[in-house]
């Protein structure tokens, strides 16, 4: 068995008697374990030595891809670089060792840190206040969606039950709406990329709660008419929520509460340079207008007249109690919180004005460079991303999925694909602000180079990826038949 | 590329009704399932559940995306194609031949809604 491989499991290494460590025998008799809280059987662990655990696991991260690694222009996803002054921060023991249920005036420093990001947020933002306690995007989304219902419903509103969706938005927008128990309206949008203001005047009564947009939408399109919309839905009594997927290329440049909206979130994990991908953990902070404050959840930090900061309740005492308006455990993740609050402060004022305007400097570089071999569906300047659908010449039949498998090969991580829904073969590149010239006109190059292999040799694209540690895998059968435990099936091919 | 079988009626949403006297066979296009490409799972309605036109009565999953199923007629389910539960790639494979759900129709009149092979030929090709 080749430890190097993939397909080879912890489990499989295991060989029966060995053991990686050794346990001093139990010096406090008295404090055994009861009997009848012991387990009859021994738990089916794997067992192997400390240097197999080390080495296997040590080369599965070899194998690996990060922003560390290479160009990673995921769209959407915002995959900024995550600079180490974050990690060296969040790794500080002074954080590392809190306890969140350790009174205030012990940790009065991660305080203020988690009150100066408060503030910090409102600022760039242009909202009244917010909370960093949900844990991650969607997690926010359903956040603002249950404050904009509780604002209705404390007005004695309970009407109000829908909630308009452009056909362009994250799938995470409806999927946060029906969990919060409201329906979703879709808003078509026009050729342009934009939403269609004249399909939304129809939708528009005094069954809606609110109206989610995403601006720069999902093609990377800057919503022009926001001033319209916000005005239109306003009018029927419904809000406006902004989520802040694509909030990157508006740092410095404008701010979602000047454009009429009244709640939003953030992925801090996105536009705040925390760690991204794998599942989290991320951060996903929600901001309201001033009359909507009451309706975020607890707890919050606040700063009182002697500088000193605590931890607010809606409990009088103080006390911590979940049960009473929280959204998650305490204060959300904080070290999650740190690296944004390190990433805001090593920027500063003025260089975080140059966020937006370079990652759209960049997206547009890219997008004016590849336009002649990859279909631009909907040409002008974009923002922090654009969308392709697919190769200009399709007669060779190489699909989107092809190009970025074959993006593989050439050591990049492969774009968004078939995402948005508005296109066949949507390919979605995001190159962040982070990248330097070189970086992006090696991408350009070998995006290039792969519309010509599509053409002269089409089953090498088809066929791709050759150079990766997995080469092309069957998605139907991983789609219809999972593996969901560790034992897989014994497969001899790649030998 | 994909074909537009005649003698069907089509709706915007991409799904097809063959009407057999009272009877409407709903499936999706062949168009539809070029674009999704291979269908991985198939959400389908009950028997004797009730649909109506233009709401939603099932999904279909490929490797690309999910997407709802839309009826393009109101009525009652009297027969889903259990054959999809096994082998929802069949869509793939005939998607005309392969229908999901047959449904009878509590208003025909509905059919004139919807259009012939012709326009929803140019309708895709204006998608």
């Amino acid at each position: 068995m080749n430890n190097k491989l993939y397909g080879n499991l912890i489990f499989e290494l295991s060989h029966p008697g060995t053991c990686g460590y050794s346990l001093p025998n139990n010096r406090f008799p008295h404090h055994e374990v009861p009997a009848e809280m012991r387990r009859a059987n021994d738990a089916e662990l794997p067992e192997c030595d400390e240097m197999t655990v080390v080495r296997h696991y040590t080369n599965h991260s070899a194998n690996n891809f990060g922003v560390n690694n290479g160009f990673y222009p995921l769209g959407s996803c915002t995959m900024k670089y995550n600079p180490v002054i974050n990690e060296e921060v969040a790794m500080m023991p002074q954080f590392q060792n809190l306890h969140p249920l350790q009174p205030d005036y012990t940790c009065q420093g991660a305080l203020e840190v988690y009150y100066n990001l408060q503030k910090a947020l409102c600022e760039l933002t242009g909202l009244a206040e917010f909370t960093i306690n949900p844990c991650a995007g969607a997690h926010g989304e359903l956040t603002g969606l249950m404050a904009i219902r509780s604002y209705h419903q404390a007005r004695g509103d309970h009407k109000r039950v829908k909630v308009i969706v452009p056909d362009s938005a994250h799938g995470t927008n409806p999927a946060s709406a029906a969990v919060c128990g409201l329906e979703i309206v879709e808003v078509k949008s026009t050729a342009n990329g934009l939403v269609d203001v004249e399909d939304l005047k129809p939708l528009l009564g005094d069954d809606i709660a609110a109206m989610m947009m995403t601006n720069p939408n999902t093609l990377g399109l800057f919503e022009k008419e926001i001033p319209e919309i916000a005005e239109l839905v306003h009018a029927c009594g419904g809000l406006m929520y902004y989520d802040g997927a694509n909030l990157n290329p508006m740092l410095g440049a404008s701010r979602p509460g000047d454009m009429g909206f009244d709640v939003m979130h953030i992925n801090l994990h996105k536009t705040f340079s925390t760690p991204h991908g794998g599942g989290g953990p991320g951060s996903g902070p929600v901001g309201v207008r001033a009359d909507m404050v009451q309706f975020l959840p607890k707890p919050t930090v606040k700063k009182l007249d002697d500088g000193s900061f605590t931890l607010v309740n809606d409990l009088q005492d103080g006390t911590y109690d979940v049960t009473r308006n929280h959204i998650g455990a305490f204060l959300g993740n904080f070290a999650v919180i740190l690296r944004a609050y390190t990433y805001i402060l090593t920027l500063g004022r003025e260089n975080i004005k140059m966020v937006g305007p370079l990652a759209t400097l960049n997206a547009n570089y890219i997008k004016e460079s590849l336009k002649d071999v990859y279909e631009l569906p909907i040409p002008g300047v974009c923002k922090h991303e654009f969308v392709f659908d697919g190769l200009k010449d399709k007669s060779t039949d190489v699909t989107t999925m092809d190009v970025a498998k074959r993006l593989l090969d050439y050591g990049y991580h492969a774009p968004t694909i078939y995402f948005p829904l508005l296109f066949h073969q949507s390919l979605m590149i995001e190159p962040t602000e982070n990248e330097s010239k070189q970086t992006i006109d090696g991408f350009i190059e070998v995006m290039r180079k792969i519309a010509d292999e599509a053409k002269n040799t089409p089953e090498l694209v088809k066929t791709a990826p050759h150079n990766a540690p997995i080469t092309r895998v069957d998605d139907v059968l991983a789609a219809m038949h999972p593996i969901t435990t560790y034992r897989m099936i014994v497969n001899d091919d790649k030998q | 590329m994909a074909t537009f079988q005649e003698g069907l009626y089509y709706s915007e949403t991409h799904e097809y009704v063959k009407v057999e006297g009272n009877v409407a066979y709903i499936g999706i296009s062949d168009y539809a399932q070029h674009a999704l490409g291979t269908v991985v799972y198939v959400d389908m309605p009950e028997v004797d559940d009730e649909v109506e036109a233009g709401e939603e009565f099932g999904a279909v999953e490929s490797v690309k995306a999910a997407s709802d199923l839309i009826s393009p007629v109101s009525g009652t389910v009297v027969e889903i194609n259990e054959a999809l539960e096994d082998e929802p790639g069949l869509v793939n494979k005939d998607a005309f031949a392969n229908w999901i759900i047959k449904v009878e129709l509590s208003d025909p009149s509905q059919l004139d809604n919807l259009m012939d092979a012709k326009a929803y030929e140019e309708f895709c090709a204006n998608e």
